[in-house]
């Protein structure tokens, strides 16, 4: 993968270096354990690395920090990038990762705050954390907090009915601190959405609930900086649907469902760490 | 007025819990409330009136309304999540479970009219469950006050708890028990209050079930049974010593509960006793759904009366070892 690299920004070139080390991270996890979601993993490591390593403040020395920003994984099963991420961001040291699903880590194979430094939710069954987030940004908007709130579900996710609930009320009551980011990789576990039960038109779908709603390529780091990093001046809560590929990164896992949870073998683990790069 | 004319006397408990958290909320700007349009069931009208900004409805929207108050508290809050209990405990089991008990954050879940209390309006709007699936999630601490001074207690622990918490309310009419004829006791979660000693039979009543054990227990005491009295508040976590004190000491045990007995405290009572001190354990409250019809009528029609109570105590007693 190259990216061209707009130096004027010294946080894209940060952000590259993240983005790669955890999707390399992230598949030696999965294929060492033999177990995880490596497709959602990767298409949505951009996104995460974004946040983490150039929009939001936190402290690692001290997770529950009040004004830190939230993160919220909802789609709680993509441990991998949200491990990788938390590693790299030094709310745990790397050995951690070693233990990833091993019988009674703190790595669960679905995230738990009260095991693990900067998680925020115990995600997992699909459609919890966008209210959950709602419920932050509520109370960040309450106390006049600064702190900003980011939510990261998966498409398919958007059909479970809670997250329309969660909108309505982000809309209802203008939480410009939230974000709301879909990872748009258009495949669920087993089919496309489109195929399963379509979403199109989430953008009219979101802007109908009252939300602002932007565009962009998810696997483009300047694009999602400028998304993500920029304050909301609409006095709405902010829809990012970052268009993405399942499995990015390794040619025969992209727009492959079988790859949602497909473990590679040896020979396809050492192919897909040359195409990520060293 | 003497014990008998206050006896007769009903309260509605929701009116001590609004005023309490009224009360709370005046002293502690986190307290929050978080309805699903239920503002006049919950009776927090008063609430809203005092710290609009402080109230939270998020519509008809029961799954959303739990998430946010796991949210909430994330961001600092207290947050008393308040609804129905129909609807709050089934609705959103699963953000219960997963939002609030596993992730473990400092909410409290207010069921309102719970049990039986629209009894005409059928199956679907009574809450005679939640006992059986919100006392599985061992973080959630559960509590059912029997009259207003359990009530009010109940609510101020738990804003100053933290931790998850389910306070199951009823708007059925009961009577006041007496504080002051509590002496020794001071309420606290998983204490269960001493309302009467016996030594033949012990009853354990939790919730609205609480004023019919001891007019049962009166009934007893014209056949001269002796019956132990207990108002068991919180069923998570049981007062273990309570209860097994009561099967060592008096052999016998009847349960009573405005809920399914399946699963619920009876089976809670039953689950420990056998483990322990295996006795006689008789379980009135409900077997299964329930028809429409008046609480009252309902009650009956399960034998959830006093003379229910005294005819559950006397088999129990004739089940015991000889």
């Amino acid at each position: 993968m190259t990216e061209h690299i707009d130096v004027s920004d010294p946080r894209l070139t940060e952000i590259i270096i993240k983005s790669k080390w955890m999707r390399r991270r992230a598949m030696q996890m999965v294929h060492s354990k033999k177990l995880g979601h490596i497709g959602g993993d990767l298409s949505a490591t951009d996104i995460v690395a974004t946040l983490f390593f150039g929009v939001m403040s936190y402290k690692p020395s001290d997770p529950l920090w009040p004004g830190r920003d939230r993160f919220v994984m909802s789609k709680g099963h993509a441990t991998g990038v949200l491990y990788t991420a938390l590693c790299s961001a030094g709310f745990f040291t790397e050995d951690w990762l070693e233990t990833y699903m091993m019988p009674g880590s703190k790595l669960n194979g679905h995230p738990n705050r009260n095991y693990l430094p900067g998680v925020e939710a115990n995600t997992g069954p699909l459609g919890h954390g966008f209210p959950i987030a709602v419920g932050m940004a509520v109370a960040s908007q309450m106390s006049g907090s600064q702190y900003r709130t980011f939510v990261l579900t998966g498409d398919g996710e958007q059909q479970e009915g809670s997250n329309w609930e969660a909108a309505m009320t982000a809309g209802h009551r203008g939480l410009s601190s939230l974000t709301l980011i879909i990872d748009r990789n258009r495949l669920q576990q087993g089919a496309p959405t489109e195929d399963t039960v379509g979403l199109d038109p989430l953008d009219d779908k979101y802007r109908a609930f009252g939300w602002e709603v932007i565009e962009v390529d998810g696997h483009n780091h300047a694009q999602l900086l400028e998304a993500l990093g920029t304050p909301h001046g609409s006095g709405k809560p902010r829809c990012v649907i970052a268009n993405t590929v399942k499995g990015r990164g390794v040619s025969f896992m992209e727009n492959k469902a079988k790859w949602h949870h497909g473990v590679p073998n040896n020979e396809e683990f050492h192919r897909a760490m040359e195409e990520l790069g060293q | 007025m003497n014990a008998i004319e206050k006896q007769a006397i009903r309260f509605d408990c929701r009116k001590a819990w609004a005023k309490t958290l009224e009360a709370l909320a005046a002293e502690d700007e986190r307290i929050v409330a978080v309805v699903n349009d239920s503002v006049g069931s919950s009776n927090l009208g008063g609430f809203r009136d005092a710290f609009s900004d402080r109230l939270i409805n998020v519509g008809i929207a029961e799954q959303n309304m739990v998430g946010v108050g796991a949210g909430l508290a994330n961001g600092g809050k207290i947050p008393f999540v308040s609804a129905a209990s129909c609807f709050l405990s089934a609705r959103a089991l699963e953000q219960i479970k997963a939002d609030i008990a596993y992730s473990e954050y400092n909410v409290k879940l207010v069921g309102q009219s719970s049990g039986v209390a629209y009894g005409e309006l059928g199956a679907t709007h009574h809450s005679i469950e939640d006992f059986a699936w919100l006392r599985a999630l061992e973080p959630l601490t559960v509590i059912a006050p029997a009259d207003p001074w359990e009530t009010e207690m109940a609510v101020r622990w738990a804003a100053e708890h933290d931790g998850p918490v389910y306070l199951r309310l009823s708007r059925m009419g009961v009577p006041d028990l007496g504080a002051d004829a509590n002496g020794e006791y001071r309420f606290a979660p998983g204490e269960a209050r001493l309302m009467r000693k016996g030594s033949d039979v012990t009853i354990l009543a939790a919730g609205t079930m609480v004023h019919l054990a001891l007019e049962a227990a009166e009934l007893l005491s014209a056949t001269a049974i002796s019956a132990r009295v207990f108002s068991v508040h919180t069923l998570n976590p049981l007062d273990e010593s309570a209860v097994t004190a009561a099967a060592t000491e008096t052999q016998a045990i009847v349960t009573c509960e405005e809920a399914l007995v399946r699963g619920g405290f009876g089976g809670a009572v039953a689950e420990l006793t056998s483990a322990n001190t295996p006795v006689p354990v008789e379980r009135v409250g409900f077997k299964g759904f329930q028809t429409t019809g008046p609480v009252d009528w309902l009650f009956a029609e399960n034998a959830m009366t006093p003379t229910g109570i005294a005819e559950a105590a006397h088999r129990a007693i004739a089940r015991k070892a000889a």
